[in-house]
């Protein structure tokens, strides 16, 4: 084979390679829609993060705002500290209100936030005052099943199971 | 007894003495490396023989490997109600895993070989011999073209073997099964993130092409110059480079995706 043959060939391969790794990066992966937006942290403390886990999505209206940066134990006042990563386009008011909810009926659990109305925003590294723990199914089982005992005496005894 | 010990303790130390020769070759690689991209023609003729030529082998083998696991996926996901999700499975599976790691065993089998006895065969020859008469670096214009060579074409491989993968999983799965397109598609992009999926895939595909392609041609360089010790000398090579693939392999993942 002439060396420009040879070349040619290359080239062909080394470009057929890059377009395979553009393939898999647009098709397969998230590239599309991937944003350098830069993100600013905002932490919220709850009581029981339940499920959460980090890299968890932040969702405002279903819509994915950021992600959970990471989940800490705060032993001084023995509440789990979540730090998130919000996009900086998206400003939330300093009465904002952070849930954490459950995607669909027994699916990855992510972080809710409400807006609030007050005037001034949440600002880099600020607490969000107003959260709702996680839901956690075994209490609750625990409160029905106690409920269900402490009805008018059709059976007697505990709630057993 | 003792004569066991003392033939213990001398493989041991030929062992050592193994590695430390193979890590001073390695050095030399890549030392020389850059002087040897001064002829670009010669790198890019290397490229043409490992690359080019496995493009065939690597590009069936994913079709291949990602129609298998779509059928199997699909099989094992439609037990649980998750059928959507082949898209996601086949495509963390070729990009994080199967796509470097078999990648880099069929390019050790079929370039590490090839180099392998090449350059066994040239140190038989004595070309390499002839060439350090004549004040010319048998190191810069034989071996480094060929480490560089390993190093540009392993991750553009491993990239075609997963795309090839992802395309025949489709075709499997959408076409032939009748999952919603749209679904396999949807599902696969929210899952696979672009820098800790692919990119650590394709940082695997490099460390593999740099082990593999290292390992092949300092076999080469120290086998026999015999039919039997090339022969053993590519038999040794297909195994070393297989071994030292899965370990790194194991090594790498345990780096990249375990959760703290």
């Amino acid at each position: 084979m002439s060396k420009k043959q040879i070349e040619t060939l290359v080239g062909l391969f080394v470009l057929l390679g890059m377009l395979a790794i553009v393939l898999l990066a647009l098709k397969a992966a998230n590239l599309a829609s991937f944003s350098f937006n830069t993100t600013y942290p905002l932490l919220a403390r709850f009581d029981n993060v339940g499920g959460l886990k980090v890299n968890a999505p932040v969702k405002s209206a279903g819509v994915k705002v950021g992600r959970v940066a990471s989940i800490t134990f705060d032993s001084k006042n023995f509440q789990g500290l979540v730090t998130m990563d919000i996009e900086r386009e998206y400003q939330f008011p300093t009465d904002s209100s952070a849930k954490i909810l459950t995607a669909g009926l027994l699916g990855d659990q992510y972080v809710g936030l409400e807006p609030g109305a007050d005037d001034k925003n949440l600002q880099p590294g600020d607490t969000i005052k107003m959260v709702q723990s996680a839901v956690v199914l075994e209490n609750l089982i625990g409160q029905f099943l106690y409920n269900k005992a402490a009805e008018p005496p059709s059976k007697e005894g505990s709630g057993q199971k | 007894m003792s004569e066991f010990v003392t033939s213990l303790g001398h493989w041991a130390l030929a062992t050592l003495a193994t590695l430390g020769h193979a890590t001073a070759f390695f050095v030399d690689l890549v030392r020389n490396s850059p002087q040897s991209l001064r002829r670009p023609y010669l790198t890019t003729a290397q490229v043409h023989a490992i690359g080019n030529r496995s493009l065939i082998i690597i590009a069936a083998s994913g079709g291949t490997v990602g129609l298998v696991l779509a059928l199997q996926g699909y099989i094992t996901l439609s037990r649980y109600g998750a059928a959507e999700s082949l898209g996601l499975l086949v495509a963390l599976a070729l990009v994080r895993e199967m796509g470097p790691v078999i990648t880099a065993l069929l390019y050790a089998g079929r370039a590490g070989t090839s180099l392998t006895a090449e350059i066994g065969l040239m140190k038989a020859g004595e070309q390499l011999a002839a060439m350090e008469m004549m004040a010319v670096d048998p190191r810069v214009r034989v071996l480094a073209p060929r480490f560089v060579a390993g190093i540009i074409s392993m991750p553009l491989l491993g990239a075609i073997f997963s795309a090839v993968g992802v395309i025949a999983a489709y075709v499997v799965g959408v076409l032939m099964i009748g999952i919603d397109s749209g679904a396999f598609w949807s599902q696969m992009q929210d899952g696979v993130d672009v820098f800790k999926d692919l990119g650590n895939g394709v940082v695997k595909t490099i460390v593999f092409g740099v082990a593999t392609t290292f390992i092949a041609l300092y076999i080469g360089y120290e086998s026999e110059a015999t039919p039997e010790g090339v022969a053993q000398a590519t038999t040794q090579t297909v195994v070393v480079s297989s071994l030292s693939v899965l370990s790194l392999d194991f090594v790498l993942t345990a780096l990249m995706f375990s959760t703290p």
